[in-house]
């Protein structure tokens, strides 16, 4: 452990024993602790506070895409319409929007973990096609076995490749120094040149002529949809996920030492915590969950391994993870949100005639809102605790 | 954060309680007029001034047909969200016929679809449907442009005076291969010394490194050059700042290069689609395996640009007339490949529509480039 302490991390306390230090040093992981006895409602107000600024932002941004659509000419009530039936307003479109959000849980997940120690992860696009890949190239010596085992290979190893990929870009800042933004962001690029390399080369199929693609894992082995939908179990290994994630971060040990490290870097050794293991691992877990939306795109969806896995996720993971603003729970509604949006897309284009750059002007309005939304957090006096009487 | 996730789980039950009435609507809503609706699905945007514009243009001649309501969704993934727009046309459009344009959409989203909606028509433009493999209500459709290639190399055989041509490709596939070869092929039937400088990018839609690929083969001495990647637009604007000529593919790019545009290969699916409708409103499926050329008028050329000589003209016109009579063929043994391997043995000759060239691995002897 000491070996992998940053070098100067003189105090050797726990992390328990870091903890009333760490608040005391204003750090603000759990603001209102000290005066939760007396103002017990502060919790409530605080969280309606974070969900009402998001929704205050969406209309704001419904409302100036509304002013976009009239200088078009077109109609924002129709807009709106569509937006609705096109991604909540039947089973079948609420069905497209969770299809679509699956994936996006988990690579939001790779950007959101590390983020809470401060490091901005943004090469997760590789580590879904990497875990991908892997999990075929694992799968394919197995493919006799019973379909669990052959799953949880897949898993292992899709997970693993991923949490590999985003783990080196921790591992180049914590031990190397190296920015992590720009290390996963060309590790991305460099991962993407292997992933092109096998798909067209060693692992190639030789029966996909066109488009060039791995041996398929067979359709008895494809992952079946959850009972009574098409929804695939992505779905809910993303929601698992998510929460899973939010419980370490926000209820335990580890998770707060991690938020003690983002919060203040230098505090953080100060107390001994073992900050490059924290960096480390944050990224190998963040990465494995990307490995995994790899594996399962090709299990549940593709049933190999080709360019259909370089399809954004990743980069749609970081606008997800920072929409939420990296927690966990958060990115729930955000991937639904923006599941939604994609579904409705569609529709868009094919009633309203728009092209789908229009889309993407809604988008841009929506982001723009409720990052800006930032800014009223912590404004109004009503959403602030009361101070004690005593 | 908790008033987050009550939103979101809010905004679930909404969903759920709303199926019923909508489901209903659902299947009532197509089946009451007597218009056909045929969706149209591209991997790009439709003004690519290529592969997606040369359907989008089709599309856009079919709409204007009577009793055809189109729908039309650019930008669609290779992925599960190809299903899903399948599956959004078919149930909220009504969609009884789709076009997914796009190679990588047949296997395993089109099958996917059209085994779930078997009363549906699913068309895919890329010629991988195999009877008994494949269930009829899915088919596909291609078209061989290679010949379309071979004339663009013949009229910058006649452009060029460096001698050298440069090509532009994706990936090192058989449809591409195949170009490459052709475009060469109709070059050196001009003047067996002019080389073929070949950069593959490695992605459809690279336009960054289309843009590279292109200055690089100016610097090299390059004077006329084509393209097989999605959108040609970057190469033929490119090299028009660079004051090269240009042979398009895909779709009309005249536009783009008003000076040194020679001629282009172009796709003309509107002779795919306008049958497919009428044979759709007479009550007749669409044909499963629909294949055809030049001499077929699944594909055309590209009017003669202001740059090309009248000679070039005269001995395009001659070859094409050649082509049209149908069978004609430009790989004729003996025939070498760019490392010295005999591909073709004397006496073997291979038209458009011969088998073996759709697992093409070579690239032909004049061509200077390698495919790994």
């Amino acid at each position: 452990m000491s070996g992998a302490d940053a070098p100067g991390a003189a105090a050797r306390e726990g992390p328990g024993g870091a903890l009333p230090a760490a608040a005391a040093a204003g750090i603000g992981i759990l603001p209102g602790a000290a005066a939760a006895p007396a103002d017990r409602w502060y919790p409530w107000r605080r969280a309606a506070e974070a969900g009402l600024a998001p929704i205050a932002a969406l209309l704001a941004a419904f409302a100036a895409f509304a002013v976009f659509l009239l200088l078009l000419d077109k109609s924002p009530a129709e807009f709106l319409d569509l937006v609705w039936r096109g991604a909540f307003g039947s089973w079948f479109s609420l069905q497209n929007t969770l299809q679509r959000a699956a994936p996006l849980l988990l690579t939001a997940l790779c950007v959101a973990i590390p983020a809470r120690l401060g490091l901005v992860i943004i090469g997760g696009e590789a580590a879904v096609a990497l875990g991908g890949l892997a999990a075929v190239a694992a799968a394919l010596p197995v493919l006799g076995g019973p379909a669990l085992l052959v799953w949880l290979v897949m898993a292992a190893a899709g997970a693993a490749a991923g949490a590999l990929w985003i783990g080196l870009a921790g591992w180049l800042r914590a031990r190397r120094g190296v920015n992590e933004t720009i290390a996963s962001l060309v590790l991305a690029y460099v991962g993407l040149a292997p992933f092109n390399h096998l798909v067209e080369g060693l692992l190639r199929d030789p029966a996909s002529l066109n488009k060039p693609s791995t041996f398929g894992i067979g359709d008895a082995l494809m992952l079946p949809a959850l009972p009574g939908t098409d929804l695939h179990p992505g779905l809910l290994a993303g929601l698992a996920a998510c929460v899973l994630s939010w419980v370490l971060i926000s209820r335990t040990a580890t998770g707060f030492a991690a938020r003690v490290t983002g919060g203040n870097l230098r505090a953080a050794q100060l107390q001994g915590l073992p900050v490059q293991k924290l960096m480390i691992g944050a990224c190998l877990l963040g990465g494995g969950f990307a490995g995994l939306a790899g594996m399962i795109e090709v299990a549940a969806v593709h049933g190999r391994a080709n360019a259909s896995l370089i399809a954004g996720y990743g980069w749609s993971g970081i606008l997800i993870a920072f929409l939420s603003r990296h927690n966990p729970l958060a990115i729930i509604p955000m991937a639904v949100l923006l599941g939604g949006i994609g579904a409705a897309g569609g529709l868009l284009q094919r009633r309203m005639d728009m092209p789908d750059a229009t889309v993407m002007v809604l988008q841009g309005f929506i982001f723009v809102a409720i990052l800006a939304s930032d800014t009223l957090l912590g404004r109004h006096p009503w959403f602030q605790p009361r101070r004690a009487e005593s | 954060m908790t008033t987050r996730h009550d939103l979101s789980r809010r905004s679930l039950l909404q969903g759920v309680a709303l199926t019923a009435p909508a489901l209903a609507l659902g299947v009532t809503g197509p089946a009451r007029a007597a218009t056909t609706t045929i969706g149209f699905i591209y991997v790009g945007p439709k003004d690519d001034y290529g592969y997606n514009q040369a359907h989008a243009e089709a599309a856009a001649v079919l709409k204007k047909m009577k009793d055809i309501r189109l729908v039309e969704e650019e930008k669609v993934a290779e992925t599960a969200d190809v299903e899903r727009t399948m599956e959004s046309m078919i149930r909220l459009d009504g969609a009884s016929l789709i076009f997914p344009t796009s190679f990588g959409y047949f296997d395993p989203y089109m099958l996917r679809m059209a085994a779930k909606y078997p009363k549906v028509q699913f068309r895919h433009c890329g010629g991988l449907w195999t009877k008994d493999k494949h269930p009829m209500n899915t088919g596909s459709y291609f078209g061989y442009i290679g010949m379309g290639q071979y004339l663009n190399g013949v009229v910058a055989a006649h452009a060029t005076k460096t001698k050298k041509l440069g090509f532009v490709a994706a990936k090192p596939i058989p449809q591409v291969l195949v170009n490459i070869n052709s475009f060469a092929m109709g070059a050196r039937s001009v003047d067996p010394s002019i080389t073929v400088q070949v950069i593959f990018t490695g992605e459809w839609s690279m336009p960054v490194k289309e843009a590279e690929a292109t200055n690089s083969l100016a610097g090299q001495g390059v004077d006329v050059v084509t393209c097989h990647v999605d959108g040609p637009k970057v190469v033929i604007e490119t090299a028009e700042r660079r004051g090269m000529f240009t042979c398009g593919y895909h779709a009309d790019q005249s536009r783009l290069a008003p000076k040194g545009y020679l001629t282009g290969a172009e796709w003309n699916w509107i002779k795919v689609y306008s049958d497919f409708a009428e044979g759709m409103k007479a009550g007749k499926a669409p044909g499963n395996f629909v294949r055809g050329g030049l001499s077929d008028g699944f594909v055309k050329m590209s009017a003669y640009g202001p740059a090309v000589p009248a000679a070039a003209k005269a001995r395009a016109e001659a070859v094409k007339a050649e082509i049209m009579k149908g069978g004609f063929a430009a790989f004729t043994g003996p025939l070498k490949d760019n490392k010295g391997t005999t591909v073709l043995p004397a006496g073997k000759a291979l038209p458009e529509t011969a088998v073996e060239l759709e697992s093409t691995n070579w690239l032909v002897e004049g061509v200077i480039g390698a495919i790994a």
